[in-house]
């Protein structure tokens, strides 16, 4: 493939940055809100080309001929920084079929937020900045996504975060957006701290940072064409395994390199302990949820899971980790859902939820098991939840413009004034829920044969958390369109305008269709094209069944107004509580940072500065500031002393030596 | 004597060239058409310093007069780098070439501009030591005609006779060194001294390089050879002062390489290298600690210029492609960032003639984008990433501990440490101009097109030249493909 599409979808985005940014000003709203809607649509373009011909051109580059496996092209991979002999950074494009289908998702969903906005965000102030920062958004997660190697990964990473930053903290006036901005800066730069400590273990060891180094050997005959082959993994592994120490604290050097790599796509991810930002980043305009916290962003973590996946594959125990995590996490996010009351933070948690579903879903995968099916339903639920949720978020949106509050108690009854709105979240809601035939069905089938194959316990776990996730879903959308009527005034809520109204209906309609394209042919671990076929005798009943179970509770519930929903909160009063309150993870934090880092760790750190570091500092400025007085009559002004002290420079640079060498 | 030959020097024949025509042009042409001089000048210049890019594809290795001149890629390469700073001081120079005072002379400043660029050409191709002396005279006697460029002006006169009488001085000291480096080896090609020198008379060989070191150390305004420095860049005109600060210091810095390592060469480890040791060192630190008080930004500008020659002498102690490459590169990188200084220095000159850091408060409110440009320029000097100014010094930096002793380690130590300090004065500017409160006695001006087109020119570099790694990598493949330095 010729370079100038991939290079373009990089740098498209970045212009439209620049030039939003710096020009911005100078622009009416509505020309910059359509000059980036329009930049964003011609990346969408060059990227649906991209992943197109990837997917579907039977170029010898991308796939197997023999036997149709897919294969891993580097496009392109520049020196950037050529550091040393052995140390050299690159930027590039790794077209992959992962690669390829985020840059789907991620232009998608980037190009209606983009078109969504431009009537959400009407009559802001700092309009264009808005826009700007989107197409830095996205330019920074589409670099971070055709990385080919970990270090671009991690600048993009970076990028990517410090981008987030800027958008939750949109309305910095705000004193909650902007504690909100820097809790997710400081939480996911905290949890990158593990990243990075990840790559210098595993590039000080293999002596490399490009990830088809790691994970895939050369094809035969080609100088940029790889296939993921396990015999790579293993060498990576050999080399661990004969260094002088392979062992540490009980698990191998590999093992802790993985799990630090994993601890950065937990704080990326927000999976527990480090989900604490997710929901405080609702803070941001509603929009940016959508795009960043529900569809892109949060979904890094189990991008570079699923991108170092092979040699996850070699030290099982990390896996099992994810696997974990992702459990925990699962259950815990879709509990706190059912009781939230703000309509964002109960999409925020579900978000988590399903981001926990994918973790699973890789952590549950292995070779043997129906080669690899979990990693596929994994990146398959990463597919259309990024769908499905970037249409709840931009209903959500919605609504919130209409009612102009993020409480559900201020809606009720809305299905009469929003019909449009009322239709296509019911779809996100069943999409989610995993009703057949919508998209959430499929992924979600495969996530729980996958779990029920590794282990029974984890089926039924995760079942559960399918459950759960239909109840609340169900009971936030009963809550905002039946229920009853609150009283709105004599400004009735309407639904929002085309610009608004188009990303809604498209997002639905992909939300629909998704589940029937056929996953298992276009993204699997190795390459190798898999069919998928739905357990209609267990698994996929099962699931259907407790997501009407889910949906009947809801129903019952929260279709009219009753006080069923208090005594049943009364009756469990300490487990709702805790639920409310997030598990007090929050507090949690607060005590820790406040009570033992800030006064155990801090003070004493900054006594030390302020008295031993600031005044070895003051006393060097102090001796800097005499130095410079005492010489000062050096720079006399007169010719003579210029000469005479250039001679004795010169006399005493010979003699000096003259005496050493002698 | 073969005449082709002469082919060797097509960077030098083009410079006369547009000299020549310059010089007919300003002789020749009727009254109303001089006031396109300064154009004229700057369109032959561009198409000289693109002819100069073109020839990069070629390979240009090829020896002249019997070895006494030499042209290579990378000898190509430093003379582009070079052109692209004329270039750019050339630009901005029109709009004080024409103002009413300097616009009778403007022709002979453009000539002898010229004909010193024509200096450092041969001081960097030169292999016998008589060619390298004509090109050093040529580089330095017509610089003091234009430091004295002011009439009108007390402070041009003196900086001029400070400035000539320094550098006669200065010629005699380092003729006196290589008559002594005669007398070791009968004969003034850099390859004859470099087989033949010995350590037999170590006290003649230490004081012919002390004096050769103090010669060049003069152009290159080392301590304590640096004296001129400050009240020439102060008094001689702003253009004249940055086509000084980095053109001439530039040529002088790679040249005096060239003759370190083809010269002299044997005599790096324990001989020379502890020579440039205590002179860098002194260098950076001098050159700071004066910095820290000037209150007249050209001349807090000549400090800070003598403190960075230190640092570019971090890539000839190097002695190895990466020191020469990251060399060039600082000069490329230092010519963008002093040039951007110079230029919005000279603007604000131009207009209203204030000069004193103090008048620089609050410059901000009232010109914010010269006031960012300043900005730019101090955080690339004071190397602050993303600049360009950050990556040249990493570089510098690299190629210096490439060598690999641990006295390099400590020389590398005390640099990075006085770059802490360097911080400090650079970020006194960015101070004055954003967060001081003052009122701005500087009203709000627009400046000439051609100020505007040098300085988005020097932005530019400023920020491409770091984050785009092109230049850097070519610099180095340059750099490991020539024979620069000698086989050890």
């Amino acid at each position: 493939m010729a370079v100038t599409l991939p290079l373009l979808i990089l740098v498209l985005p970045l212009t439209m940055f620049l030039v939003l940014g710096l020009l911005g000003n100078r622009m009416s709203h509505r020309f910059a809100g359509v000059l980036g809607t329009l930049g964003m649509g011609a990346t969408a373009t060059m990227a649906y080309i991209v992943a197109f011909t990837y997917f579907f051109s039977g170029s010898p580059d991308f796939i197997d001929a023999q036997t149709g496996d897919r294969l891993q092209a580097i496009i392109f991979n520049v020196d950037w920084l050529h550091f040393y002999k052995d140390l050299t950074i690159r930027l590039g494009f790794l077209l992959d079929p992962i690669s390829a289908l985020l840059l789907v998702v991620i232009t998608t969903i980037s190009f209606m937020v983009h078109l969504y906005s431009n009537g959400y965000m009407e009559g802001e102030k700092g309009f264009q900045r808005y826009f700007a920062f989107l197409s830095l958004f996205s330019f920074s997660m589409l670099g971070l996504v055709v990385a080919t190697n970990i270090f671009q990964m991690y600048i993009f990473w970076e990028l990517v975060g410090a981008s987030s930053y800027l958008l939750i903290g949109f309305y910095y006036t705000k004193p909650s957006a902007v504690s909100a901005s820097k809790k997710a800066f400081i939480v996911t730069r905290f949890a990158d701290l593990g990243f990075l400590i990840g790559i210098l273990i595993l590039s000080f060891y293999t002596g490399q940072f490009t990830f088809t180094d790691f994970t895939s050997a050369l094809v035969d005959g080609t100088t940029n064409v790889y296939k993921v082959s396990e015999a790579s993994a293993e060498a990576v592994r050999n080399i661990f395994q004969t260094s002088a120490a392979p062992m540490f604290m009980g698990a191998s050097v590999l093992t802790w390199a993985l799990v630090l790599i994993f601890m950065g796509g937990m704080g990326k991810s927000a999976m527990m302990p480090l989900h604490i930002w997710l929901p405080d980043a609702m803070e941001g305009p509603t929009p940016v949820s959508a795009l960043i916290h529900a569809a892109t962003m949060v979904v890094a973590g189990v991008y570079l899971v699923a991108r170092l996946f092979p040699l996850y594959l070699m030290e099982v125990s990390a896996l099992e980790i994810v696997t974990i995590v992702g459990a925990v996490t699962a259950f815990y996010a879709a509990m706190v859902a059912c009781t939230q009351v703000d309509l964002k933070r109960v999409l925020a948690f579900s978000t988590i939820s399903q981001i926990a579903f994918m973790m699973v879903a890789l952590g549950v995968a292995r070779p043997y098991i129906h080669e690899g099916m979990g990693y596929m339903a994994g990146m398959f639920h990463l597919f259309t939840h990024a769908m499905f949720k970037a249409l709840l978020f931009l209903g959500a949106g919605a609504l919130i413009h209409a009612v102009h509050s993020n409480d559900y108690t201020a809606m009720g009854g809305l299905r009469k004034y929003m019909p449009i709105t009322h239709i296509t979240f019911l779809i996100g809601c069943l999409a989610i829920a995993g009703i057949w035939p919508f998209s959430g069905f499929f992924s979600k089938d495969e996530i729980l044969s996958a779990c029920f194959e590794q282990h029974v316990f984890w089926g039924i776990w995760m079942t559960m958390v399918a459950g759960l996730t239909a109840f609340y879903m169900f009971r936030l959308y009963y809550r905002i369109f039946w229920w009853n009527e609150p009283d709105y005034g004599h400004h009735k809520p309407h639904d929002a305008p085309w610009t608004m109204s188009v990303p809604l209906i498209f997002l639905a309609l992909v939300s629909v269709c998704a589940g029937w394209i056929p996953f298992g042919k276009l993204v699997t671990w190795n390459g190798e094209p898999y069919h998928i076929h739905i357990d209609w005798g267990f698994v996929a009943p099962l699931s259907l069944g407790v997501a009407i179970i889910g949906i009947l509770l809801a129903t019952v519930m929260y279709r009219k107004e009753n006080a069923l929903p208090d005594k049943v909160a009364n009756s469990v009063h300490w487990l709702w509580n805790c639920c409310y309150h997030r598990f007090y993870w929050d507090e949690l934090y607060m005590f820790i940072t406040h009570k033992i880092i800030f006064q155990g760790v801090c003070k004493p750190i900054a006594w030390f500065d302020r008295h031993v570091i600031d005044g070895a500092m003051n006393g060097m400025a102090f001796v800097t500031n005499k130095l410079s007085y005492a010489i000062r009559g050096f720079q006399s002004g007169s010719v003579q002393m210029y000469v005479w002290w250039y001679l004795i420079g010169a006399l005493l640079l010979g003699g000096i030596l003259t005496v050493c060498i002698l | 004597m073969d005449y082709s030959q002469f082919l060797a020097m097509q960077q030098e024949i083009g410079l006369l060239v547009v000299f020549l025509l310059v010089f007919l042009y300003d002789t020749f042409m009727p009254k109303r058409a001089l006031g396109a001089t300064a154009a004229v000048t700057c369109g032959l210049f561009a198409l000289l310093t693109l002819g100069g890019f073109a020839m990069c594809v070629l390979d240009t290795t090829a020896d002249a007069f019997s070895g006494m001149y030499q042209t290579s890629p990378i000898i190509v390469t430093i003379k582009n780098i070079l052109n692209v700073g004329t270039l750019i001081v050339l630009i901005q120079s029109c709009q004080w070439a024409n103002n009413d005072f300097t616009s009778v002379r403007r022709g002979e400043f453009y000539e002898l501009l010229l004909v010193t660029l024509f200096g450092m050409y041969l001081m960097i191709s030169a292999r016998h030591f008589l060619l390298f002396v004509i090109g050093l005279e040529c580089a330095s006697l017509p610089l003091a005609a234009m430091v004295a460029f002011d009439k009108n002006h007390y402070e041009s006169h003196e900086a001029a006779v400070k400035y000539i009488l320094t550098a006669v001085f200065s010629s005699a000291v380092f003729m006196m060194g290589l008559s002594l480096v005669y007398a070791l080896t009968g004969s003034l090609y850099f390859h004859d001294i470099y087989l033949t020198l010995t350590e037999q008379y170590p006290v003649m060989l230490c004081v012919a390089l002390a004096f050769v070191m103090a010669g060049m150390g003069f152009k290159l305004s080392l301590v304590p050879f640096h004296l001129w420095t400050a009240d020439v860049y102060q008094g001689a005109p702003t253009s004249v002062t940055s086509y000084l600060s980095v053109i001439s210091k530039g040529s002088a810095a790679f040249a005096f390489l060239v003759i370190l390592a083809q010269a002299f060469g044997t005599f790096y480890a324990g001989v020379w290298e502890w020579m440039l040791y205590g002179l860098i060192i002194l260098t950076i630190t001098v050159g700071n600690l004066f910095a820290i008080r000037q209150k007249n930004m050209k001349r807090f500008l000549a400090f800070s210029s003598i403190s960075q020659a230190g640092y570019i002498m971090l890539g000839i102690i190097a002695m190895n492609a990466t020191g020469t490459a990251s060399l060039m590169y600082y000069i490329l990188v230092y010519i963008f960032s002093n040039l951007a200084a110079f230029g919005v220095i000279q603007a604000i000159e131009n207009k209203s003639g204030y000069v004193d850091m103090d008048d620089y408060k609050g410059l901000y409110k009232t010109n914010p984008r010269l006031a960012v440009v300043m900005m730019l320029a101090m955080f690339s000097l004071a190397g602050i990433p993303p600049f360009a100014g950050f990556f040249s010094k990493f570089f510098i930096f690299t190629g210096a501990i490439e060598q690999g002793s641990i006295e390099i380690y400590i020389l590398v130590l005390i640099a990075l440490i006085n770059t802490i300090v360097s911080l400090y004065y650079y970020l006194l500017v960015v101070k004055a101009m954003f967060i001081s409160p003052d009122e701005c006695k500087i009203a709000p001006f627009a400046s000439a097109a051609t100020e505007r087109l040098g300085l988005w020119i020097c932005v530019a570099g400023i920020i491409a030249l770091g984050i785009v790694s092109v230049f850097y990598n070519s610099l180095l493949k340059i750099s490991e493909a020539s024979y620069l330095l000698p086989l050890n």
